[in-house]
């Protein structure tokens, strides 16, 4: 196997006496979808932000295509190749929606020091945020400012602005969190197409949509992981059963 | 409601056209006036890009205004005075030509920007609003207390700068100085809004999170805004100090910071030509409320208070409604 996109060696993180991330080890491989999965409070946004950058871990590493990122600031976490989507969209409300992805796209390039030719009329920004946009099916609603969209529609603008940062790895923190019906199913087939394009790390409340798309699963709880392995076999892991699944079975 | 661009056409042709008519009826009084309103409105241009678009609110851009006002002020002396200003390591003599303190107010304020926004901008809210107050005061208070540039009392310039081909002291020649000015800040800040740059700027004020997570750092944004913000208001000082041949440390006080807020608040943060508006309004006011009473700024007070509280777009919100991008 060939060396993981995104490699997690003994990462601790404690506030306090409460120990939110316990020596917690994962890789995300080439190719793949990776779920995390854990109960309410077991340390999975905890995990994501010291992932991306947000909070610094106590101890461990957190490697990028081999390359050791966990001293790095978010926004240098970003430029290697990080992509992240918000639990809670997080977007710039005030810009419309080809702005959000225009955004992104500037960021991704890297160059975010030009002053004077308009970022709107640069072919170079908008025709890769409109790709973005047209793969989430948003490619119609460009002119709306984020803050008018329905909540499904900025769950897509989210990933659709991962998608225009063209990473090596994608973050996503629940997608599909409130999403209808309709909206999870035009997104699960997206992320399904996406893994050939980067490896993602799925958080997600969804089982359904979990055990339609991961390929690999690790299961956290009180912030340390109890399991790693297929859908089938954390379907019939004893543990997860107990603590996570439920035992109604 | 009028469309922004039109009620922006509107302001300038307005701002244009009253020097222009008091030109015909022989009112230098008003050209002055109106020079007076371009001057503040650059000022309040400059400030717009750190408040409106970056959403840092500065109150300490008088350091900026000063600092501008004082490379003409010292510059203009030493050349009247026939004193070089240093002779080793090697000659600098002073000067009475504007092209030379523009460049020169730029330096000056553009540089103070980037010490006073490297540290200030490692706060943000309240604390920035404090730390760049403080260090605007430290150089109000160095101003005071340098005594071979007037200290307190200022600093008089005999005769106004020059401008190649110009005579400056025809009210309506400087003016159209100010003016080309005015109109060039409001060019590029136009530009600016809507570039690269423009757009990671304010998106570093909607939302610094999102900002980072597309990999851009809103610290460099944010500090190369401020030094821009910080320039233009330069500039328009090294104007302020020859309309008035006058510069003192007052051009730095904290109650100057706070008029430049208010020029910027009163016509509308973030919009294109709001200083513009601001900067008008507030002279038209100063001119004709003041002229009632010498406490004329107590009526303006509630005046803001109502713009604060009712009109958050400020005059150009009230005249065209809600900002809208692109």
């Amino acid at each position: 196997m060939a060396e993981p996109v995104l490699s997690i060696q003994g990462l601790r993180k404690s506030f306090g006496a409460l120990t939110a991330t316990d020596d917690v080890s994962l890789d995300l491989r080439r190719g793949e979808i990776h779920a995390l999965i854990g109960p309410n409070g077991a340390g999975k946004s905890t995990l994501i932000k010291q992932i991306v950058g947000e909070l610094r871990q106590d101890a461990g590493e957190i490697r990028l295509q081999g390359e050791e990122i966990s001293a790095l600031p978010a926004e240098a976490r970003a430029r290697k190749g990080l992509a992240r989507s918000f639990q809670v969209s997080s977007l710039a409300p005030e810009y419309t929606v080809l702005q959000n992805v225009v955004l992104a796209v500037t960021g991704a390039q890297g160059r975010a020091f030009g002053f004077f030719r308009p970022a709107l009329s640069d072919a170079s920004l908008t025709g890769p945020a409109r790709r973005a946009l047209a793969r989430v099916g948003l490619g119609a609603r460009e002119g709306v400012r984020a803050a008018d969209l329905s909540h499904g529609e900025r769950r897509s603008l989210e990933v659709a602005m991962a998608l225009a940062l063209e990473p090596a790895a994608f973050l996503l923190d629940e997608p599909m969190a409130g999403m209808g019906p309709e909206g999870s199913a035009r997104l699960t087939e997206l992320l399904s197409g996406l893994r050939s394009e980067a490896p993602i790390l799925l958080v997600e409340h969804d089982m359904d949509a979990v055990f339609a798309l991961a390929d690999r699963i690790t299961v956290l709880v009180y912030g340390a992981v109890i399991a790693t392995g297929s859908v089938a076999e954390i379907r019939a892991h004893p543990e997860v059963r107990r603590a996570y699944l439920g035992e109604e079975e | 409601m009028i469309r922004e661009p039109v009620l922006n056409a509107l302001i300038l042709a307005a701002l244009l056209l009253v020097p222009l008519g008091a030109l015909a009826m022989d009112e230098p009084f008003l050209i002055t006036l109106a020079t007076k309103v371009a001057i503040f409105a650059l000022a309040g241009v400059g400030l717009n890009i750190a408040l409106g678009l970056g959403g840092m609110v500065s109150f300490g851009h008088a350091a900026f205004f000063g600092l501008g006002g004082y490379a003409t002020g010292v510059l203009a002396s030493h050349a009247l005075n026939y004193e070089p200003l240093m002779t080793a390591p090697f000659l600098i003599e002073g000067t009475t030509q504007m092209l030379v303190h523009w460049p020169v107010a730029l330096l000056l304020s553009g540089l103070a920007a980037l010490a006073i926004g490297a540290l200030s901008l490692r706060t943000s809210g309240i604390f920035f609003i404090m730390i760049t107050l403080a260090f605007a005061q430290m150089i109000f208070y160095f101003a005071i207390s340098w005594p071979a540039y007037g200290g307190e009392d200022g600093l008089s310039i005999y005769v106004r700068s020059e401008f190649p081909g110009l005579n400056t002291l025809d009210p309506i020649q400087f003016f159209a100085i100010a003016f080309a000015l005015l109109a060039l800040a409001l060019g590029f800040s136009s530009l600016l809004a809507r570039s690269r740059f423009g757009l990671a700027l304010q998106g570093a004020r909607q939302n610094e999170a999102r900002l980072r997570a597309t990999g851009i750092g809103p610290y460099r944004i944010r500090l190369v805004a401020f030094v821009i913000s910080g320039m233009i208001t330069g500039l328009a000082g090294a104007l302020f100090a020859d309309l008035n041949r006058f510069v003192s440390p007052a051009m730095m006080s904290w109650q100057t910071s706070g008029e430049i807020i208010v020029f910027v608040i009163l016509g509308g943060v973030g919009r294109l030509f709001g200083p513009v508006a601001g900067a008008g309004l507030y002279i038209l006011l100063e001119h004709n409320l003041g002229g009632l009473t010498e406490y004329w700024k107590l009526p303006f007070g509630f005046l803001l208070l109502a713009v604060v509280l009712f009109a958050r777009g400020g005059l150009i919100g009230l005249l065209s409604g809600e900002k809208r991008d692109g």
